[in-house]
């Protein structure tokens, strides 16, 4: 049975547990060693899922601007939503990867297998959800649905965590009919939910949510392109490309990367 | 109520919290709530995650709140909204009141027995008809006149002890407590609640009536709040307007109904029931005050703190079978059980008081576990300076936290002077260590060690028990009465292990209880004697452990609501206080919808989901019988069987240092002059005018900006358990103050650019989160801004930044001497210019910790000396101040 997340973003409190509970399951550290700045982006200072955040909650702030004594919920919102891997049905990565190192486990999950992964960084242009990255060991890293956790009978961390049920874990099936009824609850209070990730959207999402606004303001894509669209295909297999782009991408990795010490140190000039 | 109960409430509001935040694991009964169609209300100055997750948030200015919930009764009496059968049945709304009194409609904003010269209340004028004032419920003032008054008289015995207060049941009577409690918030009306709070009266009414509609026989409300309440030099009243509400709209005792005081540490409710606290004994039990001269034996005690109808009658034995834990065979009738022993307390011993008294050279020695007062106390840099006068420090905690280093302190330019002698006694975290919680809903859970202590940590009960061993070796021999006491406790704990580690079960037997003689552990409170047959460490949780090998705090049965398997609540597993209320005088639940606790006619007895707040078998139609006193001075058909009346106090007529009834003051600091009263603040709040701790005059326009402080779901207090962690630390790098973008264009200030605020007491830097979350508002035709800013940062740890409780003022409520965080004012100005700020601030504003104490005395007559030897007079001499059960 396919198992995975149905995250309710209706439900979710912004605590970002599932960030905390996701980097101490899987011993990822702190970036900067926690020394990081204030994004000024809402309460979000992780910015996004990387090979380090596998999970990354977003905020969108939707006040009015009027924001006199009328109250602020007059159309006022402040939208929270824990983003994940959405292990895809048809899952571009696991399509595009040269080197067999991305499977689909009994679990329905997409999981990289780190031992045969080259990091040629073709899944990280073919996701279309911007989820895979490629992390200081040239490796491509993202959620691996707690794949110890499961086989040992338990749940992922970020499940386990989540204070509000907001994300939950189970059989698709079973999490799919109470996303619907959720939606149906939410209809009832004039709220324009749906669920995100149903066959529609690359084949289905094995982890899937309920939203009460366009799929762009929490930064998914509204019809996303199969994956290995993304890529060119003759170029994507063609092994001494992958290794040039791995080489390319290591490149603007370490430009990136000095970029933000040289800002660092600036910054410590103040 | 309990957390899980939350989720059967039909309305929840949560005002002084922002619960999801800090509360994020019970806030998902809120979240329950609001799947099964309640409406869930935010009310507060900011937008949160809370008000994110509710359906209406309204927006009010801090330190508003009694107007907004002084509205909501007035609201409930002009609309006749209220729960007639609950209110006549459960309240004192007919209890006359003395023809003495006079209500602040008369005075202007004071209540009758206000002493300007003293800033305190004599509150016998409160008291209700026919009766002198009736000593204070257990757990509270125990001196009626207040902190700089010379101590009570001895009362004569005309007073609650002869007979009931007089009542007039049809509620017409001019002086009964329904017709003051009418007169006294008939000015609160939604127009005037929108020009003090800054909402509109549409917001107002619209909550005012949504809490109507789901409150009465079928339906319930609940509020929750934190220290967004507490933290005000009016907190103490702050709760009690929301009782007023919550008893009118028949809501206490009931599901899904009451007040939820949401604790901001996972035992905080643990150290107010055993405690920590200074003016109480376990179980709130008084501490003998040394103001008090009927303290001196237990008999006065007794007299003097304990009230002789109700279920306080009982005090008497709680005290004694406490006396008997204490002190074993050494407590005998000769010595009053050991009462002789007891220390008195002296005068106000909470936070500021103590600081003060260290940077006084008063306090010498220091002992600080579990707290960072360095960072967190109010007005940190005071704390900082107060413990640069100690001889000796300890501070025991997981990290070295700002204290415990706190000569690197920025402000302490050359630390070479300071003499202080600190010890640093790394602690064991909570996984490597036996022992229980107490939570929020006063309910104990065991948690077992997961790993072993490494290195040189030891738990907190390890440290207290060797300690207590070495003192004992010094203190052998001393004939010295003062060391008597010390001498004669009882210290039976059995150590194990390598590391000779106390058992934490070995305590909770004390805790729990046990027949003297032959130590059979006690299975309910009910057992107790007053003949030192029993022992008992702390009343309240007996039942915990009633027999050998059991340890009900290690339960772990859940079922779909009230748990009683799960844990062990005190009182005796009750999960919902006064819970005789859900079921109406005859017994019966107020309805189907609503049942909880009945009366089983065939069993004669009380029954229900949770264990009944009543005598067992006491049938709903018995009558009282004052003259015999404890419960069956009372009805059956009452509820609140701690109060000596059995009643909900509408009108407290004692207990309470600042009025019977909540009125609306201005926060100490503030740019708005009190649209309610000629009284601008509480004016018997306790303010210590002294160095390092200048005030804001109200209006000052050189501080034009309302501040809140708070936390973030990120990060726990002043940071000792977050800030050394980059998990946590990376989601919430930096020291951020929330503005508007209205006062940003004002001041020239970007998102995520630096600003520097400020207060006389101290200049913070930090960056900015520009944000519609904020907003101004418009009070009195005025417009006025508000700033937020969360208080986690300082000098140490993985991230470091400004501290926003260097900017906070030592001001407080007169009840529990708690400082006001959650509104005072401030200035706020783009860019890092701290040091140009402080050096413009008059330099006596800021604490002088290493000038020698002479100079800083003069510095601080020079302020004002008559205000600062009354300060004086009233800290260290015999007058008594003690605080009540609130805390954060």
């Amino acid at each position: 049975m396919a198992k995975g997340f149905y995250t309710d973003t209706t439900a979710c409190i912004g605590c970002k547990a599932c960030q905390v509970a996701c980097h101490q399951w899987n011993d990822i550290p702190a970036a900067e060693g926690g020394r990081t700045e204030l994004s000024g982006d809402s309460y979000d200072n992780t910015q996004t899922l990387s090979a380090e955040n596998w999970r990354h909650v977003k905020f969108i702030e939707q006040i009015t601007e009027d924001r006199t004594q009328e109250g602020f919920l007059q159309g006022s919102r402040w939208l929270m939503m824990s983003d994940v891997c959405k292990h895809c049905v048809h899952a571009a990565c696991l399509e595009v990867c040269p080197t067999g190192a991305i499977i689909r486990t009994e679990f329905d999950s997409v999981f990289i297998q780190q031992d045969a992964c080259n990091g040629c960084r073709a899944c990280v242009a073919a996701c279309p959800f911007g989820v895979v990255d490629i992390g200081r060991d040239g490796k491509a890293h993202k959620c691996t649905m707690c794949y110890d956790r499961l086989q040992n009978g338990r749940e992922p961390a970020c499940a386990q965590a989540c204070p509000t049920e907001s994300i939950r874990f189970g059989d698709i099936p079973d999490l799919m009919k109470l996303a619907d009824a959720r939606v149906a609850q939410l209809k009832e209070q004039h709220i324009d939910a749906y669920v995100y990730g149903k066959e529609d959207i690359v084949g289905g999402l094995n982890a899937f949510y309920v939203l009460v606004d366009e799929p762009h303001v929490y930064g998914l894509p509204e019809k996303p392109e199969l994956g290995s669209k993304n890529v060119d295909e003759g170029f994507a297999l063609s092994g001494v490309a992958a290794a040039a782009l791995a080489v390319t991408g290591l490149v603007s990795f370490r430009k990136s990367r000095m970029d933000e010490k040289a800002g660092a140190a600036t910054e410590d000039h103040h | 109520m309990f957390q899980q109960d939350l989720q059967n409430a039909d309305c929840i509001i949560v005002m002084g919290s922002n619960m999801a935040e800090c509360h994020p694991v019970g806030f998902r009964w809120v979240m329950k709530a609001r799947e099964r169609g309640a409406t869930i209300i935010h009310i507060d100055p900011r937008f949160t995650r809370t008000s994110a997750m509710s359906n209406q948030h309204v927006a009010i200015r801090s330190g508003s709140d009694i107007a907004f919930l002084g509205g909501l009764v007035n609201y409930i009496i002009q609309h006749d909204r209220w729960f007639k059968e609950y209110v006549h049945a459960y309240t004192n709304a007919s209890t006359i009141v003395g023809p003495d009194f006079k209500d602040t409609e008369e005075l202007d904003g004071l209540f009758s027995g206000f002493d300007p010269a003293k800033r305190a209340y004599t509150t016998t004028s409160w008291a209700y008809d026919g009766t002198l004032a009736p000593p204070a419920p257990a757990g509270s003032s125990t001196n009626q006149n207040g902190a700089h008054a010379p101590p009570a008289a001895p009362k004569p015995a005309v007073d609650f002890r002869v007979r009931p207060p007089h009542t007039d049941p049809t509620l017409q009577h001019p002086r009964c407590v329904f017709q003051i409690l009418k007169r006294h918030y008939a000015r609160y009306t939604p127009e005037m609640v929108s020009r003090v709070c800054g909402c509109s009266p549409e917001e107002f009414e619209r909550v005012a009536k949504t809490l109507c509609d789901n409150s009465g026989r079928e339906r319930t409300s609940s509020f929750c709040y934190a220290v967004g309440w507490t933290q005000h030099t009016v907190g103490v009243q702050y709760i009690r307007t929301a009782s007023i509400v919550q008893a009118l709209l028949g809501n206490m005792g009931r599901p899904g109904g009451g007040i939820l005081a949401l604790r901001g540490h996972a035992s905080i409710q643990g150290s107010t029931d055993v405690p920590t606290l200074y003016h109480l004994l376990p179980g709130y039990l008084p501490s003998p005050s040394a103001a008090a001269p009927q303290h001196d034996t237990l008999d006065g005690w007794v007299a003097n703190t304990m009230p002789t109808t109700g279920w306080w009658a009982n005090g008497r034995k709680y005290m004694v079978s406490l006396l008997k834990m204490w002190y074993g065979d050494a407590a005998t009738p000769d010595n009053q059980w050991g009462y002789e022993f007891l220390p008195k307390s002296v005068g106000d011993h909470s936070h500021i008081p103590m600081f003060k008294a260290m940077s006084d050279d008063v306090v010498k020695g220091f002992m600080c576990i579990g707290q960072n007062p360095a960072a967190g106390g109010q007005n940190a840099i005071y704390n900082r300076a107060a413990m640069a006068h100690l001889d000796w420090f300890v501070v025991r905690d997981l990290f070295r936290i700002e204290t415990a280093e706190f000569w690197k302190a920025p402000d302490i330019p050359d630390p070479s002077v300071i003499k202080t002698e600190v010890f640093f006694l790394p602690s064991t975290s909570v996984t490597e260590s036996d022992g229980s919680f107490t939570n929020t809903q006063r309910m104990l859970q065991w948690h077992d060690k997961g790993a072993e202590p490494t290195g040189d940590c030891r738990s907190d009960l390890w440290f207290s028990h060797h300690l207590y061993k070495r003192l004992r070796k010094l203190y052998e021999g001393s004939t010295d009465p003062k060391d008597a006491g010390f001498l004669a406790m009882t210290w039976n704990l059995d150590v194990e292990g390598p590391m000779q580690e106390p058992k934490a079960v070995d305590v909770l037997a004390e805790i729990n209880g046990w027949t003297t003689a032959d130590r059979v552990p006690v299975k309910t409170f009910l057992d107790l004697k007053d003949d030192g047959s029993t022992s008992c460490g702390v009343w309240i949780y007996t039942g915990v452990a009633p027999a050998p090998g059991v340890n009900k705090a290690r339960a772990r049965v859940a079922d779909a609501y009230t748990s009683l398997g799960w844990g062990y609540a005190w009182p005796a597993n009750r999960r919902t206080l006064y819970n005789r209320a859900s079921a109406d005088p005859e017994g019966k639940p107020w309805s189907e919808r609503k049942r909880y606790v009945w009366w089983d006619e065939t069993q004669k007895k009380w029954v229900g989901y949770d264990v009944p707040d009543y005598p067992a078998t006491k049938a709903p139609s018995s009558k009282g019988d004052w003259a015999k006193g404890g419960m069956d001075a009372l009805d059956g058909s009452t509820a609140f069987i701690m109060q000596r009346d059995g009643k909900a106090w509408l009108f407290a007529p004692s207990g309470i240092v600042d009025g019977p009834l909540p009125a609306h003051y201005e926060p100490w600091e503030t740019g708005v002059k009190n649209p309610l009263y000629g009284t601008q603040a509480n004016p018997v709040a306790k303010v210590w005018n002294i160095v390092g701790n200048r005030y804001i005059d109200a209006g000052d326009p050189n501080y034009p900006i309302i501040i809140t402080t708070y936390r973030l779901t990120e990060h726990h207090l002043s940071g000792p358990m977050s800030r050394w962690s980059p998990w946590l630390t990376e989601l919430q790098p930096e020291m951020f103050i929330e503005i508007s973008p209205e006062l940003a264009a004002e001041k020239g200030i970007e998102n995520a650019g630096w600003c520097t605020v400020y207060t006389p007491r101290a200049a913070i830097e930090c960056k900015t989160l520009v944000t519609r979350r904020m907003r101004p508002f418009t009070i009195a035709g005025q417009r006025i801004h508000q700033a937020g800013a969360p208080f986690h940062w300082s000098w140490a740890g993985v991230v470091t930044g400004g501290n926003a409780n260097d900017l906070i003022a030592l001001v407080a409520d007169p009840n529990v001497t708690i400082h006001e965080g959650k509104a005072f004012m401030c200035q706020i100005v783009a860019g890092r210019k701290q040091a140009e700020i402080l050096a413009k601030l008059p330099d006596q504003t800021r604490p002088l910790p290493l000038v020698g104490r002479r100079e800083k005395r003069a510095a601080e007559s020079a302020i004002d000396e008559g205000i600062e030897l009354a300060e004086r007079v009233g800290q260290y001499l015999p007058l008594d101040h003690p605080e009540g059960v609130y805390h954060g």
